[in-house]
């Protein structure tokens, strides 16, 4: 999968938040992803990985993501 | 037999710290599930491993209670804390340590073992 794609995911998910995305191992399936958004604000480490899993929730469900790594910090 | 759901449902209640993980605290067979055990290790946790590999079904049953996706899972007293980059940034900042400590005293021992789960 390309990094294109899970960045669009992510940008509709998070839409004016900082968005970054790393294909570690450049073989599609092994992402670093790092969000900064003012959706994570008062949200707790696991609710704000809770929200980007919900955004990658296709490709994390049919196996196209192989290993994801998720950092993501709020803007407040 | 209680369903494979129950089991893990129970595992969850039961055991302090649990990781369900690739492999065995022993043998880790995925670098994921070796950062949150180090992790958790070095926070002073006993650990509980349970491999999801053995039967793909463990997965399943348990992402449908967790709602969590990927491998490894780690709960502390029932609760999801997260997989391998929340432990170890929660280990970083100390809280991972202060979670632990609060859960079960200061003084708990630190043990590691292996859990398998009763398959069909």
């Amino acid at each position: 999968m390309a990094v294109t794609t899970i960045r669009d995911l992510l940008v509709d998910a998070f839409p004016g938040g900082e968005i970054d995305v790393d294909d570690r191992t450049g073989g599609g399936d092994h992402f670093q992803v790092t969000v900064v958004s003012d959706a994570f604000n008062g949200l707790s480490l696991i609710q704000q990985h809770k929200l980007v899993n919900a955004a990658l929730a296709g490709p994390l469900a049919d196996g196209t993501i192989h290993e994801l790594r998720i950092r993501t910090k709020g803007t407040a | 037999m209680s369903t494979l759901q129950d089991q893990i449902k129970q595992v969850i209640d039961t055991e302090p710290v649990v990781v369900f993980m690739k492999g065995t605290p022993d043998a880790p067979a995925c670098g994921n599930s070796m950062r949150a055990l180090q992790a958790l290790w070095q926070a002073g946790a006993p650990i509980t491993g349970v491999d999801v590999l053995p039967d793909p079904r463990i997965r399943q049953e348990l992402t449908a209670l967790s709602e969590w996706p990927t491998i490894p899972q780690v709960f502390v007293k029932g609760e999801l804390i997260g997989g391998a980059d929340i432990t170890e940034e929660l280990f970083a900042s100390g809280e991972l340590k202060d979670k632990i400590d609060e859960a079960l005293g200061d003084e708990h021992p630190q043990t590691v073992r292996t859990l398998a789960l009763a398959l069909d």
